[in-house]
């Protein structure tokens, strides 16, 4: 880490075995989910089976890093730090062209204001510390 | 119809409620003990009638650091901790013990500080918990900023876009628990408050203001069960149970309904057990964490549909002297949030049900059949609910 840059003292995710290939494929700004190959649904959080048809086989695809604001909050207050500073800031759920898989995440690049449910949205990825990169949204 | 084969196997003989929100002058575990005496004297029993304990969040392997502080030796425990809504869970799993002959008296008992030790339970952080555990889900949530307000603000939001539920209506919940608190002389807030009053609180997360949230307060209490034997020789009205149902509700892989909570589940298998139709339950106790909790949980439990649960908190309906009454103490919104509300959801009912507010206003005139709902956990990410019916016949 260079002497200018911030401390990241926002949580990091911990990768797991099952979760790795999220990750690493986000440091390479690339957003990929699991399908089940046997039942074709798409799922989130990464897991080694599928949870709807428990198929063992599954199979990450890549993904248009397109989607929609299903719901939202504007955060106002969180004492955590790193976030207290931010407030008001957007957590929202997107879901994904792919599936309609939906996942957590913070829409950025716009007013907190402007965030609507049903709003298009494009993935965007921020490289929050040397080792960690984070799918957000932006208004597509 | 014939209720639970667990009615009439067990009953609640004692209820409790510490009667202050502010106890700077006490531990968490010296109120929770406080208020299990107390549950158990009003019973006529005492700490040596007791065989089964139940308790759970005071720090330390619960329920046997429980036990030690009071010197008990129990022959039943449990402690699974699913929230809020554990104590709930606890009086159907001590029902079952009794039931099945593994205890006799069973205490069910809680308390915590959070206004004297100044913690935060809304908005505080939710990872890095100790020993550095963390768990698998976290890494997709905690690096957004989510707090535990912000996880049921993202349901109400989901809500009002898909059925058009109000801010105004929201806010009703809020003022309805307030003006069942002005009835609760313990209750930690009790001035009057308006819908407008609500909608002019600062947003927390939108679309949740101040007064859409629980409040935070230093509370305890106690309920104990005991075998029909004991139940007839006790010095309070019996309380039963017609049914229960408990459920998880989580992320669902990516394919939440936003719009539904774990007493989808839960209500109706509580209700199909105990062989009373909604019209029978003359008031229900509901976690009201925050206010959607109360719309999402009486459409889910089936007092109205889907999407109406905004509509039929208006006109007073929930409201003491109304069609069902929601929680007659002023709920978490206004009288008492520990933390962890399930135990009053308990104490109220079984009050209630025993007449013991009569000539008063907040006794639920004739009340026979409550409805309860426990929540617990975050809302829009995972949450269990648990539903009992209970009754005083
Ligand atoms: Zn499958």
């Amino acid at each position: 880490m260079t002497e200018d840059k911030k401390p990241y003292v926002k949580p990091l995710p911990v990768p797991n075995m099952e979760s790795e290939p999220f990750w690493s494929a986000l440091k390479e700004h690339r957003l990929q989910v699991q399908q089940c190959k046997s039942c074709s649904k798409h799922y989130f959080y990464p897991r080694s089976h599928c949870p709807f048809c428990y198929s063992g086989d599954v199979e990450w695809v890549g993904c248009s890093g397109k989607g929609k604001v299903h719901t939202f909050s504007v955060i106002r207050q969180n004492m955590a730090p790193g976030f207290r500073e931010e407030a008001p800031y957007v957590v929202a759920m997107v879901e994904l062209d792919e599936g309609g898989v939906q996942m957590m995440t913070n829409i950025v690049e716009c007013e907190p204001g402007d965030v609507s449910i049903g709003m298009p949205v494009q993935v965007t990825f921020e490289d929050v510390t040397d080792e960690v990169t984070l799918p957000k949204f932006k208004p597509a | 119809m014939s209720p639970s084969s667990l009615y009439k196997q067990g009953a609640i003989v004692g209820a409790y409620e510490y009667p202050s929100r502010s106890m700077p002058d006490k531990t968490a575990v010296q109120v929770q003990a406080e208020c299990l005496v107390k549950a158990l004297d009003e019973a006529g029993l005492s700490l040596k009638d007791m065989d089964g304990l139940c308790s759970t969040r005071i720090p330390g392997m619960q329920p046997i650091s429980f036990a030690e502080y009071l010197g008990v030796y129990p022959t039943y425990m449990e402690a699974t901790q699913i929230g809020g809504s554990s104590f709930v869970l606890y009086l159907i799993r001590a029902m079952e013990a009794i039931a099945a002959g593994r205890a006799r008296v069973v205490g069910i008992a809680y308390g915590s500080l959070p206004t004297t030790e100044g913690r935060r339970i809304g908005t505080g952080t939710r990872i890095g918990g100790a020993g550095g555990e963390v768990p698998v889900e976290y890494s997709f949530e905690e690096p957004w900023g989510l707090p535990l307000i912000g996880t049921y603000a993202l349901c109400a939001q989901r809500h009002m876009h898909q059925y058009g539920t109000k801010p105004e209506q929201l806010a009703e919940v809020g003022v309805t628990m307030r003006r069942h608190a002005g009835l609760n002389p313990y209750a930690k807030y009790r001035d009057p408050i308006g819908v407008d009053d609500v909608l002019n609180s600062r947003l927390i997360c939108d679309p949740l203001h101040l007064l859409d949230c629980c409040i935070i307060s230093d509370g305890g209490g106690a309920v104990v069960v005991a075998h029909p034997d004991i139940a007839r020789n006790a010095k309070t009205k019996p309380v039963w149970l017609l049914g229960s149902g408990e459920a998880a509700m989580h992320s669902s892989s990516g394919h939440r309904d936003f719009t539904v909570s774990a007493a989808a589940q839960s209500g109706p298998i509580a209700f199909k057990e105990s062989g009373v139709s909604h019209q029978d339950v003359d008031f229900a106790m509901i976690y009201d964490a925050f206010s959607i909790n109360v719309i999402m949980t009486l459409e889910d439990l089936g007092f109205c549909k889907k999407g109406e649960g905004g509509a039929f908190v208006e006109d007073g309906r929930i409201g003491l002297g109304g069609q069902l009454p929601v929680n007659p103490d002023g709920g978490g919104l206004s009288s008492c949030h520990p933390g962890m509300r399930g135990m009053f959801l308990l104490v109220e009912a079984t009050r209630q049900l025993r007449g013991d507010f009569a000539g008063t206003d907040r006794q639920v005139p004739n009340a026979k059949v409550a409805a309860v709902h426990g929540i617990g956990g975050f809302y829009g990410t995972r949450h269990s609910g648990v539903t009992v019916i209970l009754t005083s016949e």
